[in-house]
């Protein structure tokens, strides 16, 4: 029915007090695709100059709200199987692959290992991971530059938990947009190199203080480098007080003690709680 | 760009709010977008206008809020406002600070027929 005069409403006649053609402008049509006496609402009313106003919604709702809701179903997956999620992210080539062939070659045996790849095309990365004898799943995002919970959700239909283990989660090559989205993971895991610049942690705040533990990788190219690697470890604290920094080469095997130890303390952590 | 994704989640909430209150066509659409948040405004409002045609937010007009970002500061045991992540307390020139809000990124509210 007509908001201002009424007509138009069930078991009254048509227009009757007023006439349309010289009164108000009828504000709305009568003549969509439904039959009336349902629920919508027709309460908008003309405004002085004659222009009417829509029905004001009030939402107050997450724009992230379906992500979360997928992350958190990921999460008690994790919970209930005892699994320690890490989400590696970085920018392209910061040693994210590598570093993951050489952690699973070398934990392999020690606890059960999983590894979801994200990439926007290719399965080279899963190839290489499956080299090691570690189930690993692909997730092609095609044109999208992050993973999301839902894609991870449908991925854990493809390769066993590991129970009491292990399940690492390596993001698309992007030091942006994966900081925004919570996959369920335990901790977010970003790694720089020290062929970046040492101004990373400044230009991309949004990653480093999201994330749990910041990776120096490539050490062992320090010595043919004008890089200072205190002034990086500055910053990455300057933006995320928090977050453990450790420092090592794939290459090498500096550091990777250090590494294991972290993931095995969160592991604990996981088992036991 | 994640912020295209965004806009697609956008409009899946507004076509799923149309649903439950029974509109059939969205005049405005008003959103918050922390300071803080990782969200540019500008690329969502480029998403958004990509993501809209053919659909019952087209046409929308978007107004977008920018939350300013406050937080507590441990040190001077008070709340400070902030602006980026790695800012120094105004107060104190410290960074020793926890962020309260200022990274949300909500569907306020709609003007609807």
């Amino acid at each position: 029915m007509c908001g201002v005069c009424g007509c138009g409403q069930e078991g009254q006649p048509g227009p009757a007090g007023h006439d349309h053609a010289s009164g108000h402008e009828h504000p709305h049509h009568h003549d969509h695709l439904h039959e009336h006496g349902h629920s919508h609402h027709h309460d908008e009313h003309p405004t002085e100059d004659g222009m009417r106003e829509g029905r004001l919604i009030t939402v107050e709702r997450d724009i992230l709200e379906k992500n979360n809701r997928f992350a958190r179903g990921n999460r008690r997956l994790f919970a209930d199987a005892a699994t320690l999620a890490l989400n590696l992210v970085s920018s392209p080539g910061a040693g994210k692959t590598s570093l993951l062939v050489r952690t699973l070659g070398d934990l392999r045996g020690k606890a059960p290992l999983g590894v979801i790849e994200g990439d926007q095309q290719t399965s080279l990365d899963a190839d290489r991971i499956r080299s090691t004898g570690v189930p690993a799943v692909q997730i092609n995002t095609g044109k999208m530059c992050h993973l999301d919970a839902s894609m991870i959700a449908d991925a854990l239909h493809q390769i066993p938990l590991p129970r009491r283990g292990v399940l690492f989660v390596e993001n698309v090559g992007n030091l942006v947009c994966p900081a925004g989205f919570d996959l369920g993971e335990a901790s977010k895991v970003v790694l720089v190199s020290v062929t970046e610049g040492e101004d990373k942690p400044l230009k991309y705040p949004d990653m480093f203080h999201a994330a749990d533990l910041v990776i120096i990788t490539k050490v062992d190219l320090l010595p043919h480098l004008e890089f200072d690697v205190e002034a990086l470890e500055g910053n990455a604290r300057r933006i995320n007080r928090r977050a453990d920094v450790l420092r090592l080469s794939t290459r090498t095997g500096e550091g990777l003690a250090a590494w294991y130890g972290w993931i095995d303390a969160r592991r604990q952590q996981m088992v036991g709680a | 760009m994640h912020e295209m994704a965004l806009a697609a989640s956008i409009l899946g909430l507004v076509e799923d709010q149309a649903r439950r209150d029974h509109f059939e066509r969205v005049r405005a659409l008003r959103l918050a977008i922390g300071v803080l948040s990782h969200v540019d405004p500008r690329a969502l409002e480029f998403g958004l206008q990509s993501v809209v045609r053919g659909t019952i937010l087209e046409g929308a007009k978007v107004v977008i809020e920018r939350p300013g970002g406050t937080a507590y500061c441990m040190d001077c045991s008070d709340t400070i406002e902030v602006s980026a992540h790695g800012d120094a307390c105004p107060r104190c020139g410290g960074n020793k600070w926890m962020l309260v809000s200022g990274d949300e990124l909500r569907v306020l509210d709609m003007e609807v027929d």
